[in-house]
């Protein structure tokens, strides 16, 4: 017999009152981010590997080109992203209280999203011509 | 029933294998490369976008021993992670659910990890930049 996975009533069916169908959608995007950050961060260790140096000329001379600031743009929106959704589901996990919950949530996106405006607007400055200082 | 028996989830009973350990570890380094290895990513490159002034504290701060504590602690903690996510998303697809299948993949994403790990500094150190 196969498993019927409509837990919803038949008067909730009837009523179309079900599932608002974006329940893996938290999932689904955890491993696309996966995906991401593995090509990406593949992409970034071998770039660290075949840098001359990490003096500050050397890293600015390389992000300065296209082909390096762009992967770099989407490395910080992947592995961002990937925390983001990673470190929600702990608190879920182990933050039981609703109030304390809401505030790790809210706190969570700060950083986030704080962090990687920084790393990406760093990154911008210089691939656009560089830093002043 | 007169006997009382253990109810589960009963943290007091559990017996720690390598699968098990292998799950909290990819919470623990998957966080801990969040707070820690973002926030180092995200100073090193407003470091570099500032001034040299800036980008020498940074690399004061990476040629430390604490840095490089953190910098070996987080290439660890990141090949742990991908190869463990890498299990995670094999298991997604309903592959390797048999419990000797389970426990080897888990043994080799430790031996895997810290493969990694020396593979990525030993070519840093001879092949790449050579220091921070």
């Amino acid at each position: 017999m196969a498993t019927d996975f409509n837990s919803g009533s038949d008067l909730k069916r009837v009523r179309g009152l079900g599932s608002a169908k974006s329940g893996v959608h938290h999932w689904w995007l955890q491993r696309v981010t996966a995906a991401g950050n593995l090509i990406l961060l593949a992409w970034f260790i071998a770039s660290l590997i075949l840098l001359p140096s990490l003096a500050r000329s050397s890293v600015l001379a390389w992000l300065s080109s296209p082909l390096v600031a762009i992967p770099m743009l989407l490395l910080i929106l992947s592995t961002f992203w990937h925390a983001r959704l990673g470190v929600q589901v702990m608190i879920e996990d182990y933050v039981h209280s609703e109030g304390r919950k809401l505030l790790a949530f809210i706190a969570l996106n700060f950083f986030i999203f704080g962090t990687a405006a920084v790393a990406a607007f760093s990154v911008l400055i210089i691939a656009f011509g560089g830093p002043r200082g | 029933m007169a006997e009382k028996r253990p109810l589960s989830p009963h943290l007091g009973i559990w017996k720690w294998q390598v699968h098990a350990i292998t799950s909290i570890t990819h919470r623990i380094t998957g966080n801990g490369l969040v707070f820690a290895g973002l926030t180092a990513f995200a100073w090193w490159l407003v470091a570099a976008a500032t001034s040299q002034e800036a980008y020498d504290i940074f690399s004061a701060f990476a040629g430390s021993i604490f840095g490089w504590i953190l910098w070996v602690g987080l290439s660890w903690a990141a090949f742990q992670h991908l190869l463990s996510g890498i299990r995670h998303l094999a298991m997604d697809s309903g592959w390797g659910y048999e419990i000797g299948i389970s426990r080897l993949s888990a043994t080799w994403v430790w031996i895997g990890a810290v493969v990694l790990t020396a593979a990525f500094w030993a070519l840093f150190l001879l092949a790449g930049p050579g220091g921070i």
